[in-house]
């Protein structure tokens, strides 16, 4: 019950009220508790509304975590290039 | 996205996880899980099956709807059997049964009741349908409590006499408390909520590794998530340390969201709470403040729901306490199955034991 989800802003509309595209399907969602976020945002989205703005560095510092694990053969920075070009 | 997604679910990551597990719990560990969704994530990848002995994963009070007391879901029944009123809820809400019936019963019976999937749907249904009472049925924890508060906001703003909320939401840290001091249970870590840590963040837990001594790890939802969070508490009960750390720092700031933490503050103010196999709890639940009472539908509705009754033989109690795993009930898989559910943890999609039920075959050779 507690999941959100990523998606974009792509426009912004009266009353706090924007459109977001959620992986090619578009929703209307309340920003009140994301006043910071504007079209190009990335939010996370629960029950209609956006929880929070997850920068655009979001995959970069992920993969920040993962790289902390203790690899003995370094693999993990080319599994960190793949996903740095996503840019979520 | 999906590429984003596959580096999240990487096979050889996960071993590698795996392994780094294998080597961190070094003595019995019971680490509990607290959010639904991770349990969902746990039996679906078959994240179980992949830890080493020592490492016993527990599925704890994470799924707001089947923590909510009989009481409860009687009470927004008899609400519903009101003329003239609508109730609104989300779709988990539905089949849950209370002492005596479900709300999904009550449609089929034709009763108004309506699932919504924001509860902003159910202002637009009271401002469209103004001789209707629309009663929402406010069921959730941190992530979903600020959206109803600005749901009560909103029809405040817009003058409506016809909207209300029966608010039985729920607040996690102090229910993670009244776990660790529970005799029953043992407890030597916790898998901490994600989205629920959005909007209050890693603080509020801090108590937990201070006072008692039991490290928790925020954890996101895919499987390398998963296999992280557990890894970061296995290695701090071998090193002896006990903290709240975050492994999911892509959707948790370490204040929160104070933003939505206000709109709560405005709003709601903290109350007793009854938790389905806990009891009541000080303290975790929050009531409509005098300024919104008018939102209230427990003050702005007079019902007298008949006293609650537990379901015979359901041990969703001890399951959402940790003290019994899902296929350890005596029922699961035999009376209570997603198809012929009898207590609440088979009925929601997050409950661990439909979760264990769908994705594995416990309990079952």
């Amino acid at each position: 019950m507690c999941l959100a989800i990523p998606a974009q802003v792509i426009l912004m509309n009266e009353n706090q009220m924007a459109e977001v595209d959620i992986h090619g399907v578009t929703r209307t969602v309340s920003l009140s508790m994301t006043p910071e976020a504007e079209v190009g945002s990335w939010v996370l989205i629960h029950a209609g509304f956006a929880i929070q703005v997850v920068d655009e560095e979001f995959a970069a510092e992920s993969w920040e975590l993962i790289e902390q694990i203790e690899w003995d053969d370094g693999d993990v920075a080319s599994l960190g290039a793949d996903t740095a070009e996503v840019g979520v | 996205m999906a590429d984003l997604l596959s580096a999240w679910r990487d096979p050889e990551l996960a071993k590698h996880l795996v392994e780094l597990i294998d080597q961190a719990a070094d003595r019995p560990m019971k680490l509990m899980e607290v959010c639904g969704t991770h349990t969902v994530a746990i039996a679906r990848f078959g994240l179980r099956g992949l830890m080493p002995d020592n490492v016993t994963l527990l599925s704890g009070p994470g799924c707001p709807v089947c923590v909510t007391a009989n009481r409860d879901i009687d009470y927004a029944i008899e609400l519903g059997r009101l003329p003239n009123v609508a109730i609104t809820t989300f779709g988990d809400m539905m089949k849950v049964p209370g002492s005596y019936s479900s709300l999904s019963r009550e449609k089929a019976d034709g009763r108004d009741i309506r699932i919504v999937y924001s509860p902003l749907d159910a202002v637009k249904m009271a401002a469209a349908e103004p001789d209707k009472q629309v009663v929402f049925l406010g069921v959730g924890f941190e992530t979903t409590i600020p959206t109803i508060a600005v749901t009560i906001k909103e029809a405040k703003k817009q003058g409506l006499t016809n909207f209300s909320v029966l608010s039985v939401h729920k607040t996690v840290p102090k229910a993670l408390e009244a776990l660790v001091n529970d005799p029953e249970v043992q407890i030597d870590g916790f898998i901490l909520p994600g989205h629920v840590s959005t909007i209050i963040g890693p603080e509020p837990y801090r108590f937990l590794a201070s006072q008692y001594h039991v490290p928790g790890v925020v954890t996101g939802f895919e499987p390398i998530d998963v296999l992280q969070g557990v890894w970061m508490l296995a290695r701090q009960i071998k090193e002896g340390r006990a903290e709240v750390e975050v492994a999911y720092k892509r959707g948790v700031n370490s204040d929160g969201n104070p933003t939505a933490r206000a709109l709560i503050e405005e709003v709601f103010e903290p109350c007793d709470s009854d938790w389905r196999g806990i009891g009541i709890i000080p303290g975790t639940g929050l009531a409509i403040r005098e300024a919104f009472s008018d939102f209230d539908a427990a003050k702005r509705f007079d019902v007298t729901p008949p006293e609650p009754k537990e379901i015979p033989g359901c041990q969703c109690g001890d399951v959402l306490r940790g003290v019994l795993l899902p296929f350890q009930c005596r029922l699961f898989g035999k009376g209570c199955t997603p198809e012929h559910p009898i207590g609440p943890c088979m009925v929601s999609s997050e409950g661990s034991c439909a979760a264990y039920y769908r994705y594995t075959d416990y309990g079952r050779s």
